[in-house]
């Protein structure tokens, strides 16, 4: 039943499991997974490696690559915490709180996942162009949104918005109202019982959605490049700039930024894992 | 015990407890009003707004000029062309997420949660990268680049890539929608059936496949969505030609830098619509589930 499974690692420990097709279907799926994913990143990597350490080097410490770092990073992580506020209080409000249409503003939270980044971006660039519905009154007071890194900090906002939310909502939802009783009970105010009882209990799914979005933000292309502009050294983002050395056939410099950006979203995963798994054991005791 | 109270009448100092359990458990209406008031204004700033803009600037100019910009040549082949994308990739997904959901779930391995995580990738990379990894294999000066062109054959700048890179990218989304659903069910409702003596085949279609079928189709939904609306990675592998490996997203940037807005909104508002269809889908899977919830 197992034979076609590649190694003993993965063979199906439980040897009296009457289901079949055990051996099919792992081996069908990790044959896709080997060679749709395995291969081609490894494929980079190595591609990467081929060139010598001076060279990578000089790829991934040029300064218009270091700005573009300082943007994505920086802009990302005002973006993620931009949702974290927003986030919580939107979560707060659709699980405590009765309103109108409060259904269709839940179903809404989710059109950043749905909606075409292209669509968003140029969406968001005619909202926020000096003659956009909001860019225009903005503009009255000499305040460019588009085409400057406050422009990308909105569209990396926009992108990352449904990560706090869906992450806050399911821990609130289950949250105990006995808890917030006892602690009224035991004298404490109602912003005491937020601060030492609601917001520890949410902190774990927090920092989920905040690194969710974060390492959302950080490799968004679509929804940035047209409200961006795309100056070099001020609002070049670092997707950006692969896309401009792989147009020009500049394969060696795209793929030392492509590996450094493939390391810090390892870095993120491994961040959310961890969290996600400190949030189950803090759960479970 | 002077205060022993048999009437049914609240005394002052009962009152004056109700009021303060009232402040220690719950936010006061102003309180409350302006939380709602603060999180509808973002909401409506943020998600309302850019789709107000893009419909109207589909249909400000009548539907007859929003229904030339759909129906041109380079739009026709832009979305003949996404079909197609999404006709090969969607259907290898489903069977990619029901095989790894199958095997995850009802079996248990070593390095099972390793599989997971791996499942999960494509998520965490930029899909600029997913467009560079597959140049650097495919491109004429990548891996492969002598030996494909050696053969005439062409990955990088047409079809192929751009149905790789968006199989890709979109590799996680029905398997994670099915693998949690299909672990919650456990195997009994099979082990009964195959013991019963139905075949593998059959116990999947006629006992595991109803039993998830609501994940399945907001899999199939969600990887739908992403499927046609990818744009960094194809935006590498593409080579933009138009009316030959354009994709939507890509025509919406052609047309949107070449200063035709209307026909740009023209174009995203065919996918707006497909979005809002996906989060309809989503909320009345979600509400079936919840309804369905206790057998489910």
């Amino acid at each position: 039943m197992t034979t076609l499974a590649p190694s003993s690692f993965l063979r199906s420990s439980r040897s009296r499991n009457v289901i079949p097709g055990f051996g099919i279907t792992m081996g069908f799926s990790l044959l896709y997974i080997t060679f749709l994913f395995l291969i081609p990143v490894g494929g980079l990597l190595l591609f990467t490696m081929t060139q010598s350490w001076d060279q990578f080097w000089r790829a991934i410490s040029h300064p218009q690559v270091v700005a573009s770092y300082r943007l994505s990073f920086g802009a990302s992580l005002i973006g993620a915490t931009i949702n974290l506020v927003f986030g919580l209080l939107v979560s707060w409000v659709l699980v405590r709180y009765q309103f109108p249409f409060k259904r269709l503003v839940d179903a809404l939270i989710d059109l950043p996942f749905a909606l075409p980044t292209a669509v968003a971006g140029i969406a968001l660039v005619t909202l926020y162009a000096s003659t956009g519905w909001v860019g225009q009154y903005f503009h009255v007071y000499g305040i460019r949104i588009a085409y400057t890194q406050i422009g990308v900090v909105i569209a990396l906002t926009y992108i990352g918005l449904p990560f706090v939310v869906r992450t806050v909502q399911p821990v609130l939802e289950d949250l105990e109202s006995e808890l917030e009783e006892a602690s009224a009970a035991l004298g404490a105010s109602r912003l005491t019982t937020i601060r030492r009882v609601i917001l520890p209990a949410l902190m774990p799914a927090l920092l989920t959605g905040y690194a969710l979005a974060f390492a959302r933000a950080l490799g968004e292309y679509g929804s940035v490049v047209f409200i961006s502009g795309n100056l070099p050294y001020l609002t070049e983002i670092t997707p950006l700039l692969i896309v401009a050395k792989a147009e020009q056939y500049d394969y060696q410099g795209a793929a030392a930024i492509g590996t450094v950006m493939l390391l810090a979203a390892f870095v993120m995963l491994l961040v959310i894992n961890g969290l996600q798994w400190w949030s189950t054991r803090r759960f479970s005791h | 015990m002077s205060e022993l109270n048999t009437s049914a009448q609240a005394t002052p100092v009962q009152l004056n407890r109700a009021a303060e359990w009232q402040r220690a458990t719950e936010e006061p209406e102003w309180v409350r009003r302006s939380l709602i008031g603060i999180a509808l204004a973002f909401l409506s700033a943020f998600l309302i707004l850019p789709l107000l803009v893009v419909l109207v600037g589909a249909f400000e100019q009548g539907l007859g000029v929003w229904y030339a910009a759909v129906t041109e040549p380079d739009a026709r082949s832009a979305i003949r062309l996404t079909l197609l994308v999404v006709a090969i990739v969607v259907p290898i997904n489903v069977v990619f997420g029901v095989t790894v959901a199958w095997a995850v779930a009802k079996f248990e391995f070593h390095g099972k949660p390793f599989l997971i995580s791996l499942i999960d990738m494509p998520f965490a990379i930029s899909p600029v990268v997913v467009g560079l990894i597959f140049v650097i294999l495919f491109g004429s000066q990548g891996w492969l680049g002598n030996w494909l062109s050696a053969h005439d054959l062409q990955i990088i700048f047409a079809v192929p890539g751009i149905v790789v890179v968006i199989a890709f990218g979109t590799m996680p989304f029905i398997a994670r929608e099915l693998i949690p659903l299909m672990q919650e069910q456990g195997k009994q409702e099979e082990e009964a059936s195959l013991t019963l003596g139905a075949s593998g085949l059959k116990t999947f279609w006629y006992v595991t496949l109803p039993n998830v079928k609501w994940g399945l189709i907001y899999g199939i939904i969600l990887c739908n969505a992403r499927a046609m609306g990818e744009f960094g990675a194809v935006a590498i592998v593409s080579g933009r030609i138009r009316g030959e490996t354009n994709t939507m997203p890509l025509h919406i940037e052609v047309l949107y830098n070449e200063y035709m807005f209307t026909a740009a909104f023209a174009v995203s508002s065919i996918l707006t619509g497909l979005a809002l269809v996906t989060i309809a889908i989503k909320s009345t899977v979600e509400w079936l589930e919840q309804r369905t919830g206790v057998t489910a």
